[in-house]
């Protein structure tokens, strides 16, 4: 099992690094975006009720990541839809690997890009003046909720694409990927959100997700954001990785 | 020149076919620029109390900003529908066909500048649903007017892409021209509200003139001040990469 996992995600992660058109857009938009945020609306945190911080671009730190690690997600998607629709998935299937290792190794790639993506966004931060307020402490918590995050919407992916069977499809939830975005408190602060986005966000697991990663770079170590977004995190992993081996033996029993 | 516009209007007519055809992959190009202008308006909504903000609402200072988005996608997608044309072999048996290649490129150019009012009118309509105040026929008719100009630029630009890299592949290259064209401007906040850097690429850019047209009956009044610079930029832009399109046309599959 841990030979054939670490073997498809060492596949996985070649043939991302082989093909820049599936890595680019996860960290070249979210950069972007990023750069446009920060450089337009940084005169918000003068608004009343934001909170105490060094930047806007230390804010926006977590959003990025975020948007990054759902990009990711729909990256490992749309990976694992292309082996379904070129016939790779079905000689996997033939072969005599655990099935598991199938849905297992994938999400470990998506780990290790979301362990890319932190690094990345930590880099940029710390290259254009954001301060880490955890210190190295703060570093790995980011890393922790991270890497987890990123397994947790590799899932979403991969259960999306054992669904649907195809690429297209799978690229078609690019615009959901901004709306789930846009209902969290990943851009701007909870009390400082307009409707329908206000409410929303109190129960989109992405707010617990950003608030746990951006926590450590605004404010230090705090336990109560902390454990919100490993718990999140933790929780994306555990419902959409159950529901992917689901559908894996889903699809297995069906061919 | 009749049979050249026979031809243009063939394929304008198959591109907009495919909308009916294949609605999936229109539906993300419509649908991406009314979230981001919902969602940026419930997400930033509070910049708007900023002072020196021109706008009452963040939603109507965003709202030409979506428009012009629309424009974007849909001039990036011409690009990425002729790279699959090259793919499958279709862009070869047109290359042969007894047509002049500024047929051919007028017609993809056309097609992406009518399909841009797509994405346009249904922002719109949400936009009024959700109470943005009606900005008059005028602005409307030069948002459409600018909305197609912007649309023809980047499809050009696309095209060039296209006819480069012959693949699909390249389609995040086509996207992201018209994301930072558009983003990298007043998008967001008035110059004097933006970071330094920011203002002065939004003053070079100038996507920001044309931005600016649109938005003016959205915050504020029409005004001949607002528009020739706009109309000037779009008509440069469109000249530019219209050339660059038509000398990549010329030379494709010599």
């Amino acid at each position: 099992m841990t030979r054939a996992t670490l073997a498809l995600a060492q596949r996985a992660l070649r043939l991302n690094l082989r093909r820049p058109q599936f890595l680019a857009p996860m960290l070249v938009f979210p950069s972007l975006l990023l750069a446009i945020n920060t450089g337009g609306l940084e005169r918000t945190t003068q608004l009343p009720g934001f909170p105490e911080v060094n930047g806007f671009l230390d804010f926006q730190l977590a959003a990025a990541m975020v948007q990054a690690l759902l990009l990711g997600g729909v990256t490992s998607g749309i990976a694992t839809a292309l082996e379904i629709e070129g016939g790779f998935f079905d000689r996997l299937v033939a072969s005599p690997i655990p099935r598991g290792a199938i849905v297992v190794g994938r999400l470990l790639a998506a780990g290790v890009l979301g362990a890319l993506v932190v690094t990345w966004f930590l880099t940029v931060g710390l290259v254009f003046g954001a301060t880490i307020e955890g210190g190295v402490g703060g570093v790995l918590v980011v890393y922790a909720i991270g890497v987890l995050a990123g397994v947790g919407f590799g899932a979403i992916g991969v259960l999306l694409a054992l669904r649907a069977r195809n690429a297209s499809t799978v690229q078609g939830i690019f615009p959901i990927v901004f709306v789930i975005l846009f209902l969290s408190s990943a851009f701007f602060p909870a009390d400082l959100l307009h409707a329908p986005a206000d409410w929303v966000a109190a129960y989109n697991p992405l707010s617990y997700i950003a608030d746990g990663i951006r926590a450590p770079i605004i404010d230090g170590i705090s336990a109560t954001p902390v454990l919100r977004g490993v718990a999140a995190a933790a929780g994306v992993v555990v419902v959409f990785g159950g529901l992917s081996i689901v559908a894996l033996r889903g699809r297995l029993g069906a061919g | 020149m009749t049979q050249t516009g026979v031809v243009v209007g063939a394929l304008v007519r198959r591109a907009l076919n495919e909308i009916l055809r294949v609605p999936g992959a229109a539906i993300p190009g419509v649908l991406a620029p009314t979230i981001f202008m919902i969602g940026l308006s419930a997400v930033f909504g509070e910049a708007a109390q900023l002072r020196g903000f021109e706008a009452d609402s963040f939603r109507e200072f965003i709202v030409p900003v979506g428009m012009l988005q629309g424009a974007a996608f849909t001039g990036a997608a011409t690009g990425v529908n002729l790279a699959r044309d090259i793919e499958q072999g279709w862009f070869d048996r047109l290359l042969v066909c007894p047509a002049p290649r500024v047929a051919l490129l007028l017609g993809l150019i056309g097609s992406a500048a009518l399909r841009a009012l797509l994405p346009m009118t249904f922002l719109l309509l949400v936009a009024f649903a959700m109470g943005v105040d009606w900005p008059g026929v005028d602005t409307v008719l030069l948002g459409a007017v600018l909305v197609m100009a912007l649309a023809a630029t980047i499809a050009s630009y696309a095209i060039v892409v296209a006819l480069r890299f012959r693949t699909q592949a390249a389609a995040p290259l086509m996207q992201v021209a018209g994301f930072v064209a558009v983003l990298f401007t007043t998008a967001y906040a008035p110059k004097a509200l933006m970071a330094d850097w920011l203002e002065t690429v939004a003053t070079i850019n100038p996507v920001t003139l044309v931005l600016e047209g649109v938005r003016q009956g959205f915050v504020g009044d029409v005004t001949w001040a607002d528009t020739w610079p706009a109309l000037v930029a779009v008509s440069g832009l469109v000249t530019v990469f219209g050339l660059l399109a038509m000398r990549g046309m010329r030379r494709v599959g010599v």
